[in-house]
């Protein structure tokens, strides 16, 4: 049966429904995250097009949620640019770690997707689906994760600016809780595996809250991830 | 005009922070406690994005986050798919804000 040549034409063609299908958790996430995003800054005087010009270019939730924010209170350009940087500045070690399974893509590939990295997208790539299979991961397969991530904040931020779906608060809430709930479904498997890692993650998390009381948090997530992945060095065992 | 600079601008700084890794990495060869300091990225990464954050989601609630954190762990404990482990976060927050806040 495994042997069979039909099954290798639908593997190629699988890699990208797998990664769709992998990505929808976050598309269902970020969606109405984003109508609330879209609506918010068409009350802070975007119009349309800018609002989703901004969710089609940085694809950032958090930044895009400050910066509006910012461009509301009356900030400069060059101060929502500036804090824009600090906030995204993680993804430079997320991205790390995704290159380093993206190492036999081209070039272009590699520089096409690194603009799909996100806290979710990372964790799903990373964490999601199994440590056997980060070494098999192909190019379509991330493409179908991370357009699909992509797709859900970008239409989510067209319909908020349109006006055309009001979500409520209280469901903005839930949905931002609900990827948390990603990161904590996604860290769990391997931390009860490895004490190590969840020994990495605890510290990261102490050393955060920790930090916190002296920076901003752009700042203190990516000091904590270098300083608790530092960890990692002496915890995790040869068979790497 | 300035809104559209303002959002070029951001694009920017968010895409070349993402953008370094892919063009330099390449250039390396990693020593073996690098590799093991990128292999624990992911890990330490997660616990810095989950805490303290997922208490400030409702910056008066916090009992909120924390409430569907909790709920993700035990779900995650009976090794639930992960779409039931957000969905079960996502029916927590909700079910409390509609009988308690």
């Amino acid at each position: 049966m495994e042997s069979k040549p039909p099954k290798i034409v639908f593997k190629s063609n699988s890699q990208l429904a797998q990664g769709i299908q992998a990505g929808l958790p976050i598309f269902l996430g970020y969606f109405p995250i984003a109508i609330a995003f879209g609506a918010l800054a068409v009350q802070a005087h975007l119009n349309w097009i800018e609002a989703v010009l901004m969710s089609l270019i940085v694809f950032a939730g958090a930044s895009q949620f400050v910066g509006v924010s910012m461009f509301l209170a009356g900030a400069g350009a060059a101060q929502i640019i500036a804090t824009t940087f600090f906030l995204n500045l993680r993804h430079l070690i997320m991205s790390l770690a995704v290159n380093d399974q993206m190492r036999h893509f081209s070039g272009g590939w590699k520089g096409f997707l690194s603009f799909f990295i996100t806290d979710e997208t990372f964790a799903l790539l990373t964490l999601g689906g199994g440590e056997d299979q980060l070494e098999s991961r192909t190019p379509s397969y991330m493409a179908g994760l991370m357009i699909t991530a992509y797709l859900g904040w970008v239409t989510g931020t067209a319909v908020g600016g349109l006006g055309a779906g009001f979500i409520p608060p209280e469901i903005t809430t839930a949905m931002t809780v609900g990827l948390y709930g990603l990161f904590i479904g996604l860290l769990v498997p391997p931390a009860r595996k490895s004490l190590s890692y969840a020994v990495i993650a605890i510290s990261s998390m102490i050393m955060n809250w920790a930090l916190g009381f002296f920076m901003d948090t752009g700042w203190s997530i990516v000091l904590s991830t270098i300083l608790a992945a530092v960890l990692g060095i002496i915890l995790i065992k040869e068979d790497v | 005009m300035k809104v559209l600079l303002v959002v070029v601008g951001m694009a920017l700084v968010t895409y070349i922070p993402r953008l370094l890794p892919a063009l330099f990495m390449d250039r390396f060869h990693f020593s073996d406690w690098f590799q093991k300091w990128l292999q624990s990225i992911p890990y330490a990464a997660l616990g810095a994005l989950i805490f303290p954050g997922i208490l400030l989601v409702d910056k008066d609630q916090p009992l909120l986050g924390l409430a569907g954190g909790v709920i993700a762990f035990i779900l995650s404990l009976l090794r639930l798919h992960i779409t039931l482990v957000m969905a079960g976060s996502i029916l927590i927050v909700i079910l409390l804000q509609y009988f308690f806040v």
